[in-house]
């Protein structure tokens, strides 16, 4: 278990080491300069050459990197070029909307899906099963900021039951963030949810064909015990995969969400970073969410050795 | 009134016909075989009995079993009759076990289920049944996980299952056949042991003449769904007064005639593999993140030669390295230490190219017929694979006469070079498999447990065909078996081997016979014998 | 989910065909994609109006015999708008599939062959890949090389790539042992030879699968970075850019959001639906299971 569990975090960690680099060597090859950027374009060529200095932009690339990503390491991830406040503190005005929204999202998505796959799969065949499986089926089919307009449309334009979009902020008390958020979620949640349903389905159906299953039948166990004690925790292995990558999707799909919503979302502040050319602040936000999709990643494969003995006692 | 009657039952499966009007009846304590080759329904008898029929099976006629008619049992009755009254062992161990529930769960659980104990108590009961069926606390304690177990290992615990209740009636579905004969003999006998324990019913099926003649002591034959006849199993073993029971017994036993002459007289031997100080170890399993358990020795120093003609049998229990021997023999597996020669040519450490020259000498011959092709390529192709080794391409014209001429040595007619392999039946593909080893003319043939996946009647053809090119083609075999009757109907001499090291050699019925060392014993004596069950048996019911 | 690619099955079995239509999935699905792809190609030849020519006049009309699904706030047809955002669609989803399944199947079926060090680099290399939010990094690339359908192609094809890589690799894998194999290895045939002409064609069926499922993806992908303004770029339509326009007129126009929106599902549906109906066609395992 130890040296599986060392394992997977050595890997996680050499990844987020290789993922640093690639980050900072592609956006080393886009064009412009960050200290024109910040100075404007008809700044002096002296002050330019100053700031320059000051910015450590006339280092050797390695040098740069170097103090890049140590200062990550602490905490430090530089100045924005654009807002000229520390990254640092921009990450975490952003992600007091984003984590929150992806969270619930994620947390709405495995609620809906676990259930509705498990009774699809008990009912294989049957009418329960058919339907919940053919709404899941187009529910994969739609796309996230389609079915936010749709969202909009209905429950903001049409019946006025919350807002159209922006955010009030944690100060203005919780229900109202809240609120802000409920649609958010909803538009990213539920074509999630359609994808794990399925999986989750054919994930116990396969299972359910298991000799296994069958030796739990011979011993009087009626199917309904089987399904939960003998199946599930099977079903469980190829279902927390799905999860896995579906949290990197979730986080992908905030930043068209939160355009969609105009939510001050770390989303959309990557997405004007890249627009404005605040390549710093791209750097500390990919390398923030890379980070957490490792995290997560690391956490499934805690989960697979929580339910498969064979990894926790691999001699 | 018995234990389970069995009247005109049939069974269809989504309109296909499984069983018709089949009949069987079983007494406390008595030991049922039910005998028939794949596709006879034997499985589903069982399962019908057990009501764990898939969803499309319709069964009609009469199951009576404890007073109880199971065809119209509610679903509940029959959860409180399953793994109470009524128990179930199935084929597959490896699979058989919920590999997330560790052992004592999966024992308890059910006793928990039938009986309300608490969980302590029912572990209680599950630690006293799995010290009963051979696995003590001690050495297996309940938080053990199957796949911390060996096959039988496993196949006992699904028996402490099946019998934790002390069931009236058991089933055991082929409960031996995954596993090699000297863990077949042990598990049979705990089956033995608690049937006469419990006065248990035990409905045993088996397509074994030599393990049901060995422990039934009445049998049902079943062909194609239907009894064909059924009564004392000595009785009907020894008289065979139906043909088809009769050509079961002569398959089982059946000996290829053999002209005894491989080479003529005059002429010495010539040695065709020579086999010396071989050695192949396994990297151990990873233990931490830099260290590693000790390296597995699959074999051990091993030294042998095989004369040309000749056919010898590597025999030994799962897992002894035969198999491991028998891929480095031919070059698929490289040693760790040692050296191949065939024909005079070594054989370790040559790349692929300088092998091409040996592969054509020897091929090979695998157990399963159905994993041995390629599922999307035609015969032709399938059997011309190994003209990939003749240094000049042959033309199409001419592969297609090789091809032609090797299927019609096997006894296939050349049209069947157009079909794919799934429209074989699996003696067919063994023919197949064994003419794709012989177009390049090989001297040597390794065959991999080549009949263990056939039909008695299929196995007893397909030896005939392998004595048949050993005569005809100067063939020479190694035979990789755990099955001696294999090794007694085709074979000049036997090797024993065990943990990886040859114990003993010599003549197959000198051997067989009168074995020398502490392996090849345990071998013989846990290998059933149909005749010499059919002896004691006959003993047996002389003196009721 | 393990798929054993070689089940018994045989592509030139004579009732293929047959059983195909009679599979609902496969037959809904084929439908479905078919007619999305005549549409594209249709477009090429004719669309009920030229959308190049604005007629402002016509700005915002509701569905109509004359626009049956009405028009857009330049005046333009959005039938024919959907019509030739079709063949971006899908020429960018095609070509992303190909990227992935042309670098991504070799290094697959490379890494299975192998082993050892070279299995451990690429599959950490597949890591790596995965550890990038995939719409995330398409961002970034398009935005920095610059918005349009080339970027956007490429953006979408690399993440492709180890999705390949692990199915081929997985498939692969479950081959290799296969006692075949050994007898081709006895046959004296390489591992290049071996993967070419016996480990292809038994991992096509799963080959064949992923490819509808990240067509599918390829093209949801693709609407959501044009919704961003970073797909295909103006005048050339596409279903993304289409919503982006329409949602700033949602109150006045909701139907600009319909359609467009309605091109995707369908196409996406349908996709799938071939993609599962290929899956139960091609794996008779899991078709029992439905």
């Amino acid at each position: 278990m130890t040296a599986y569990l060392a394992k997977r975090l050595l890997i996680g960690l050499a990844t987020l080491v290789v993922a640093s680099m690639v980050v900072f060597a592609v956006l080393e090859v886009v064009p412009g300069d960050p200290a024109l950027i910040m100075l404007g374009m008809n700044a002096e060529p002296e002050a330019l050459a100053t700031l320059r200095e000051q910015m450590g932009l006339n280092q050797p690339l390695l040098m740069r990197y170097l103090d890049w990503a140590s200062g990550m390491i602490v905490g430090d991830f530089g100045r924005s070029y654009t807002y000229s406040s520390p990254v640092i503190e921009l990450i975490g005005e952003r992600a007091a909307v984003s984590l929150p929204l992806a969270l619930l999202s994620l947390v709405l998505s495995t609620v809906i899906a676990l259930p509705v796959g498990i009774f699809a799969a008990s009912r294989r065949g049957r009418p329960a099963d058919t339907i919940s499986m053919g709404v899941a089926q187009v529910g994969v089919a739609i796309p996230n900021f389609w079915f936010a307009l749709l969202l909009i449309y209905l429950f903001a334009v049409w019946l006025r039951l919350v807002p159209a979009g922006g955010f009030p902020g944690w100060n203005a008390g919780l229900w109202p963030g809240v609120k802000a958020l409920i649609l958010p979620a909803i538009a990213l949640a539920l074509p999630q949810a359609a994808i794990l349903a399925r999986v989750t389905r054919s994930a116990m159906l396969e299972v359910l064909g298991e000799d296994y299953i069958r030796t739990a039948r011979a011993k009087g166990m009626p199917r309904r015990v089987v399904l939960w004690h003998h199946a599930l925790r099977n079903a469980l292995i190829p279902v927390l995969t799905i999860l896995g990558l579906q949290f990197a999707f979730l986080l992908a799909g905030t930043i068209i969400i939160e355009n969609v919503f105009y939510l001050p979302g770390l989303g959309r502040l990557v997405f004007q970073a890249i627009t404005q050319r605040d390549l710093i602040v791209v750097e500390g936000v990919v390398m923030l969410l890379v980070a957490s999709v490792v995290l997560v990643n690391i956490l499934v494969d805690i989960g697979y050795a929580i339910v498969d003995p064979r990894l926790r006692t691999r001699q | 009134m018995s234990l389970l009657s069995i009247e005109n039952l049939s069974l269809d499966i989504a309109g296909t016909p499984i069983l018709k009007d089949v009949d069987l009846t079983i007494e406390p304590g008595e030991v049922l075989g039910l005998v028939g080759e794949s596709g006879s329904g034997k499985s589903m008898t069982a399962l019908t009995v057990m009501q764990l029929l898939p969803e499309a099976a319709r069964a009609r006629g009469q199951v009576t079993f404890n007073g109880i008619d199971i065809l119209k049992a509610p679903e509940e009755a029959m959860c409180r009759l399953r793994g109470d009254d009524l128990g179930m062992v199935f084929q597959e161990p490896m699979t058989a076990l919920n590999p997330v529930k560790t052992i004592g769960e999966q024992v308890a659980e059910g006793i928990r289920w039938h009986t309300g104990a608490s969980r302590a108590n029912a572990e209680d009961r599950a630690r006293a049944m799995l010290d009963r069926v051979g696995l003590p606390e001690a050495k297996f304690p309940l938080s053990r996980f199957p796949h911390q177990l060996s096959g039988g290992q496993r196949q006992r615990v699904v028996i402490a299952i099946a019998c934790a209740l002390n069931p009236k009636l058991l089933i055991a579905d082929e409960p031996t056949t995954a596993l090699d004969v000297v863990l077949q003999a042990q598990i049979l006998e705990l089956l033995r042991e608690l049937v006469v324990e419990n006065r248990m019913g035990l409905l045993l099926i088996s397509h074994d003449l030599a393990v049901v003649a060995d422990m039934a002591d009445r049998v049902t034959i079943l062909r194609h769904g239907e009894v064909m006849e059924s009564g004392p199993t000595a009785s009907v073993l020894t008289e065979q007064r139906h043909p088809y029971t009769r050509r079961l017994a002569e398959a089982s036993t059946h000996v290829p005639a053999r002209p005894h002459t491989p080479a003529s007289p005059n002429t010495e031997p010539t040695r065709l593999l020579e086999v010396s100080n071989i050695v192949k170890d396994y990297p151990g399993a990873r233990k931490g993140l830099f260290s590693r358990a000790k390296p597995f020795r699959a074999v051990d120093d091993v030294s042998f030669s095989l004369d040309t003609g000749h056919a010898v049998a590597l025999v030994g229990r799962s897992g002894c390295g035969k198999s491991t021997l028998a891929r480095m023999i031919l070059a698929l597996d490289t040693p760790t230490a040692g050296e191949i020669r065939l024909a005079g040519e070594n054989l370790a450490g040559k790349s692929q190219r300088e092998l091409r020259h040996a592969r054509r000498d020897m091929q090979v011959v695998f157990q399963d017929p159905y994993g041995s092709f390629n599922p999307r390529h035609r015969v032709e192709r399938l059997v011309a694979e190994p003209l990939h080794l003749l240094d000049e391409k042959p033309s199409a014209q001419n592969r297609r006469e090789r091809v032609a001429e090797a299927l019609h040595l096997v006894g296939l007619s050349p049209a069947d070079m157009e079909k794919f392999p799934h429209e074989f039946s699996g003696g067919q593909r063994q023919r197949i498999s064994i003419a794709r080893a012989i177009i390049t003319r090989p001297k040597l043939i390794v065959a991999d447990e080549p009949v263990s996946a056939l039909d008695v009647s299929i196995r007893a053809q397909v030896l005939d065909l392998f004595a048949d090119l050993n005569h005809r083609l100067g063939l020479t075999y190694l035979f990789i078996t755990h099955d001696l009757t294999v090794a007694r109907a085709i074979t000049d001499e036997v090797m024993v081997m065990h943990e990886g090291q040859i114990m003993e050699r010599g003549p197959t019925h000198a051997v067989l016979d009168a074995p020398r060392t502490e392996a090849a014993r345990a071998l013989v004596n846990a290998a059933p014998d149909l005749n010499q069950s059919l002896k004691k048996r006959r003993h047996l019911e002389a003196g009721k | 989910m393990s798929i054993d690619p070689t089940l018994h099955e045989n592509p030139d079995e004579p009732h293929f065909l047959k059983t195909a239509l009679t599979d609902r999935s496969f037959a809904i699905g084929s439908c479905i994609t078919l007619l999305i792809a005549a549409m594209a190609l249709l477009s090429f030849l004719w669309t009920p109006y030229d959308i190049t020519v604005l007629t402002v006049a016509d700005k915002l009309q509701g569905l109509s015999l004359a626009h049956p699904f009405g028009t857009d706030h330049l005046g333009r047809d959005i039938l024919s708008m959907i019509m030739i955002g079709a063949r971006n669609s899908i020429a960018v989803a095609i070509v992303a599939v190909g990227i992935g399944m042309g670098v991504g199947v070799p290094l697959g079926c490379w890494a299975a062959a192998r082993g050892g060090l070279v299995d451990e680099v690429l599959m950490r290399f597949n890591d790596l890949v995965f550890a990038f939010p995939a719409l995330l990094s398409a961002i970034m690339i398009t935005a920095i090389f610059g918005p349009g359908a080339v970027n956007a192609i490429i953006a979408i094809g690399i993440f492709n790539v180890p999705v390949f890589a692990r199915v081929a690799r997985a498939g692969a894998l479950s081959v290799w042992p296969r006692e075949f194999i050994l007898a081709a290895r006895a046959a004296g045939k390489g591992k290049f030879l071996i993967s070419v002409e016996h480990i292809l064609p038994n991992i096509v069926a799963l080959l064949l699968v992923q490819g509808t499922i990240q067509f599918a993806l390829g093209i949801l992908a693709e609407a959501g970075l044009s919704y961003l303004g970073l797909g295909a770029q103006p005048p050339m339509p596409s279903w993304g850019r289409m919503l982006f326009e329409a949602q700033t007129r949602m109150i006045v126009a909701p139907h600009l959001a319909l359609f467009p929106g309605l091109a995707i599902v369908v196409t996406v549906l349908g996709l799938n639906l071939l993609g599962d109906g290929l899956r139960d066609l091609l794996d008779p395992r899991l078709r029992r299971e439905r």
